[in-house]
């Protein structure tokens, strides 16, 4: 939490909300098992490496081909359930013979990377809109307001689908192939795009209502400028809505970019991405459905679990909300 | 009423106005060579590339050729390749067509699988949320809460093959998903699009069940409910007649943010069922980079969505009376 929050209200109430907040939350059981099942995903992602280097195969080999006895004919493994064993413990993947454990590993750090990114551009940019509509008022509020409705108005995922390859051709010719830092960028510029507009409503409804508390008068009276107000004042008071629904927004953008590699316009060969998984999952399930299993449960867990610790926090900080 | 339709159709007009140039800006400002996108990457040959961007006009400023396509709509226009008549969204140089005669083709898919999915989320939903907001903390209302959280967080590409698999090819418990067309057959357009509004509605169920739940509790508690009961009206009469009346308002608010969403997520669904339908027509148009016909496709889906948010709007004044449409 912010030390700037228990700044303002430790005189008050004897504890700061912070501090009420981590105590609601620690007795929450259903939080607390989340929370550890979202920080396992992230560690999992970041020790990505780490588990490869100790577990002694690379997302990127293509071990059918190097061993030829582990994929038949068809390019599927030739051992039952995807071609798991004591070496490949997930199994591997059908035609490449990639091994499904790292892939996955690799895949979602991949995954967890963009939605981080989108998640915090996303944030940034709802505080300095959302804050300035609420806080300015008038003519800002106004174009503001209707940038966010116009942007609301937009079919979503048409959008994400029909402008990633022209987002691309900012920085490629289309002649070229496109380089994968330059696709993950456009994936992070196009859901970024559409993502903040949520939380930017949000706060300005809340900047709208804090505005005319006295607190923030009597900064106003006793001579602080705007941006004192608003970094002192303001902020620490929209701390909860926005860390809420950026629980709610990170699992949203996970699985959006995920199903932008479904579709065939994200991620593709060889980088390792969750998203992929699923395309390539979609193609060989008649025959080979354990290699969807992996991707598909760990998905499903992680996002049951972000939603989990999204409603846990709320609760923390608004213990007055009814499930 | 009639102030109302005209109000909102001319502020529906403002927004596609809008919608149209920013998304026209986007696809043919942005681009370093928007002729060679659409034309194609690493096909594309010199000749080829100068027929399209003949065809384009790409030439001329940006906004000329904005105007230009504006006119198009109502005027129809004519290119090199061919004929395009009024409404004109676009000419295809892939196939020398209209994008209208395209789009127009795949329609029926999608009206029929979004249309289906929301008849089975909005029937599903509402029911459940009944049965568990009746028997608030029974048993069905515990098992309810738990399972809707998993199976909102299901990803249609995921349940998707997963369904087929099950049920499909090693049960033969559904039919093959297909699209046959309803003036066709119709018991085949239902075996074939049954499967695709399970899953789609699998995923939208949920939220619906919560909402519906959350607000026939809230409304139960109210005063004009409590009168009800207390002047010996039958339970089920009070269940009925006022507060689930009152509990469909959010839902439709919901169901009116979820369009969007709907249509996006009925893009993956014909993707994951093969189901020719407009959401493929566009992930086709990207993967082929099919420029003209993407512009078509995005307008069109615009104009549904502003559509049918006019349609969920005017539903308001029939459930609540209080609501005036001016």
């Amino acid at each position: 939490m912010s030390s700037q929050t228990e700044a303002v209200e430790a005189e008050l109430v004897g504890r700061s909300p912070g501090q009420l907040m981590w105590r609601r939350f620690r007795r929450d059981r259903v939080g607390v098992i989340s929370a550890c099942v979202v920080v396992t995903f992230f560690a999992l992602g970041l020790l990505a490496p780490v588990i490869s280097a100790l577990y002694g195969k690379d997302p990127y080999t293509r071990y059918g081909q190097l061993d030829p006895g582990l994929l038949n004919q068809y390019g599927y493994p030739v051992k039952p359930n995807g071609g798991m064993d004591g070496e490949f413990w997930f199994g591997i993947e059908p035609f490449t013979g990639r091994d499904v454990l790292t892939t996955l590993l690799y895949g979602i750090r991949t995954s967890l990377l963009i939605a981080l990114a989108v998640t915090v551009l996303a944030v940034v940019t709802a505080i300095l809109l959302g804050i300035a509509a609420g806080y300015l008022g008038g003519r800002w509020d106004f174009f503001i307001s209707r940038g966010i409705d116009l942007l609301m108005a937009f079919p979503q995922q048409l959008f994400f689908v029909a402008f990633l390859p022209i987002i691309a051709t900012l920085f490629v010719d289309p002649r070229e192939e496109t380089p994968t830092y330059v696709k993950v960028v456009s994936i992070i510029l196009v859901l970024w795009a559409l993502g903040w507009m949520t939380l930017g409503r949000i706060l300005r409804g809340a900047t709208l209502a804090l505005r005319e508390r006295e607190f923030i008068e009597a900064a106003r009276v006793s001579g602080a400028s705007p941006w004192r107000i608003i970094r002192r004042e303001l902020l620490p008071n929209v701390v909860s809505p926005m860390l809420v629904q950026s629980t709610y927004m990170l699992p949203n953008f996970v699985t959006t970019a995920a199903a932008l590699s479904f579709l065939g316009v994200g991620l593709t060969e060889p980088t390792p991405d969750w998203g992929r998984m699923f395309s390539l999952a979609a193609e060989v399930y008649r025959s080979d459905i354990t290699y969807m299993f992996f991707p598909g449960v760990a998905m499903v867990i992680f996002v049951v679990a972000f939603n989990l610790l999204g409603d846990s926090v709320r609760d923390a900080f608004d213990p007055k909300t009814v499930r | 009423m009639l102030r109302f339709l005209l109000r909102r159709s001319l502020g529906a007009v403002a927004i596609l106005v809008i919608i149209s140039a920013v998304t026209f800006f986007l696809f043919y400002a942005i681009p370093r060579n928007p002729a060679l996108l659409a034309c194609g990457k690493g096909i594309c040959t010199d000749e080829q590339l100068a027929v399209v961007e003949a065809n384009l006009g790409i030439d001329r400023p940006v906004p000329v050729q904005y105007w230009e396509y504006m006119v198009g709509i109502f005027a129809g226009r004519d290119f090199p390749a061919g004929h395009c008549p009024a409404p004109c969204l676009g000419f295809s140089f892939r196939n020398n067509t209209p994008v209208l005669d395209t789009i127009l083709d795949r329609l029926p898919t999608t009206v029929s699988l979004t249309v289906g999915g929301a008849v089975v989320f909005l029937t599903l939903g509402l029911a459940l949320g009944m049965l568990a907001a009746w028997r608030q903390g029974g048993l069905l209302d515990k098992t309810m809460s738990s399972t809707s959280l998993v199976l909102s967080s299901m990803q249609i590409y995921f349940l998707g093959p997963l369904a087929l698999a099950l049920l499909v090819y090693n049960n033969q418990i559904l039919p093959q998903p297909t699209y046959v067309p309803f003036t066709e057959d119709p018991l085949g357009w239902f075996q074939g699009l049954l499967l695709p509004w399970l899953v789609l509605a699998t995923i939208f169920t949920a939220n619906y069940t919560r909402m519906a739940r959350a607000t026939l509790i809230e409304q139960l508690q109210e005063d004009h409910v409590r009168t009800a009961r207390a002047k010996g009206m039958s339970p089920r009469t009070v269940f009925f007649r006022y507060a689930w009346r009152g509990s469909l308002i959010p839902v439709v608010t919901i169901f009116g943010i979820d369009l969007g969403s709907l249509f996006g997520g009925a893009m993956i669904t014909e993707f994951t069922f093969a189901l020719p339908g407009l959401g493929r027509l566009a992930v086709e148009s990207v993967t082929q980079s099919n420029l003209p016909m993407l512009m078509g496709v995005m307008l069109f889906a615009a104009l549904m969505i502003v559509l049918f948010n006019i349609i969920v709007d005017a539903c308001y004044a029939l459930i609540d009376p209080r609501v005036r449409l001016a």
